[in-house]
């Protein structure tokens, strides 16, 4: 337990030593590669899920593609494409990895937030004579935002993780103290660093609850809150709606 | 637990907490809590379970969840008990999508377990750090390729044991699970 008190005073102690980047620089790092990563991921994936989800048309091609995705080790796939693109393009490798982790949380989030709406509101639409555009911007894409903020959550903790990861291949980020500390034997660097990516990881899961919670439309909210509907996950909530 | 609202809501919010740290995160910081050896691979077992327990706890609970409130009604109507209840009808019915969970736990955990190899431990992983000082790109590879094989096997060998114990299963699965976020998307 001493090992904590060693660690924090290492992290608030303003020099990391070992020839270690100051933690606001790495933190920044940390930041830019997940924030990046995840916005090029999300270029790719909303439009791709929404056509999915507003189509109809292949959700199981990209069921099937996720489902594969998840066997292959991303620490793996981050040094054979660090190998590949050589020493001098570190950066490119590294952010396509964790595009590629990325894409599918945010393209489940996308589909299966259209999926997730009632069809009787869509066919309403089209009663009201909305044109698919309208249905597309107007009713889909406020009813499933929700569901999409939970697939960029995941997909921005995914991404965190494996920033970590990459500081193997000298790309920095908090991942940097927990890789150099081990062979130095510095255990409160090593503890050090674990405890800054394990806080940074809980604080931008916080703050995509608070937009998750956010991007609920009002009109749901109060529809939620006065038939006392509990108030459990997403997951959840669709598996019922799927269900029912 | 699918009837139990505010345990439910407690166990997967502190589920849900650990899943979201990081695993090179976790490594380190479980031997200081537990007292475990540095280098062991406890530890890596360790924050492989707690990662799997988290995705279960949720499929689990999603699965009992999706189970038809008119089905549990009827067999209460036939004069079952809750025990009873529970594992000839919640149980069985809630198996399939239990099972999903299960895939995905094995096939995730397979591949995050190469993760040890940052902190010494040596499993197919070592072909990532070993592969990328010596700069072999085959050795990575074929790292990456047993990791996928070891997985796929596991996963099919997975579905089989599906399908001879829960012969009911097929029908049920899409409709059941249509319109539900993915386990890891679902989990953070």
């Amino acid at each position: 337990m001493n090992l904590f008190a060693e660690a924090i005073a290492w992290i608030f102690s303003g020099n990391p030593g070992a020839g270690l980047a100051p933690i606001p620089v790495a933190l920044g790092q940390h930041l830019w590669f997940t924030f990046v990563s995840v916005l090029v991921a999300a270029l790719i994936a909303v439009p791709l899920g929404w056509l999915i989800g507003h189509t109809g048309k292949g959700r199981d091609i990209a069921v099937a593609i996720s489902g594969a995705a998840r066997a292959i080790p991303s620490f793996g796939l981050l040094i054979l494409l660090f190998l590949l693109l050589g020493v001098l393009r570190t950066t490119e490798a590294a952010i396509i990895t964790f595009v590629l982790l990325a894409i599918p949380s945010i393209l489940a989030g996308a589909y299966t937030g259209f999926e997730a709406i009632d069809r009787k509101v869509i066919d309403a639409a089209q009663a009201m004579g909305m044109t698919q555009w309208q249905i597309l911007w107007r009713v889909e894409v406020p009813l499933g935002l929700s569901l999409l903020v939970a697939g960029l959550r995941s997909a921005t903790l995914q991404v965190v993780a494996t920033v970590t990861i990459a500081a193997f291949i000298n790309l920095g980020g908090l991942g940097q103290y927990i890789l150099a500390g081990i062979p130095l034997r510095r255990f409160e660097i090593v503890l050090g660093g674990a405890l800054l990516v394990a806080a940074l990881a809980l604080v931008l899961d916080g703050v995509f609850a608070l937009l998750q919670r956010a991007s609920v439309p009002a009109g749901i909210r109060a529809a939620q809150s006065h038939h006392s509907v509990p108030q459990r996950s997403a997951s959840a909530r669709t598996a019922a709606v799927g269900a029912s | 637990m699918a009837g139990l609202a505010v345990p439910r809501g407690g166990i997967l919010t502190v589920t849900g907490l650990l899943y979201t740290i990081p695993s090179l995160a976790l490594l380190p910081i479980l031997p200081v809590l537990l007292g475990t050896p540095i280098f062991s691979e406890i530890n890596l077992i360790l924050a492989l379970t707690i990662y799997a327990i988290a995705l279960m706890v949720r499929s689990v609970s999603d699965g009992l969840g999706s189970v038809d409130p008119s089905v549990r009604m009827s067999a209460t109507a036939m004069g079952y008990g809750a025990g009873r209840r529970f594992w000839a009808v919640d149980f069985p019915l809630a198996g399939p999508v239990i099972l999903a969970g299960l895939r995905v736990t094995a096939v995730s955990t397979i591949a995050l377990a190469t993760v040890g190899a940052l902190i010494g431990v040596t499993n197919l992983g070592y072909l990532f750090t070993n592969g990328s000082q010596r700069r072999i790109i085959p050795e990575v590879l074929a790292g990456i390729v047993a990791v996928v094989i070891i997985a796929l096997v596991i996963d099919g060998l997975l579905i089989l044991a599906g399908r001879a114990l829960m012969p009911w299963s097929r029908a049920q699965r899409r409709r059941a699970r249509r319109g539900a976020l993915p386990l890891e998307v679902a989990v953070a």
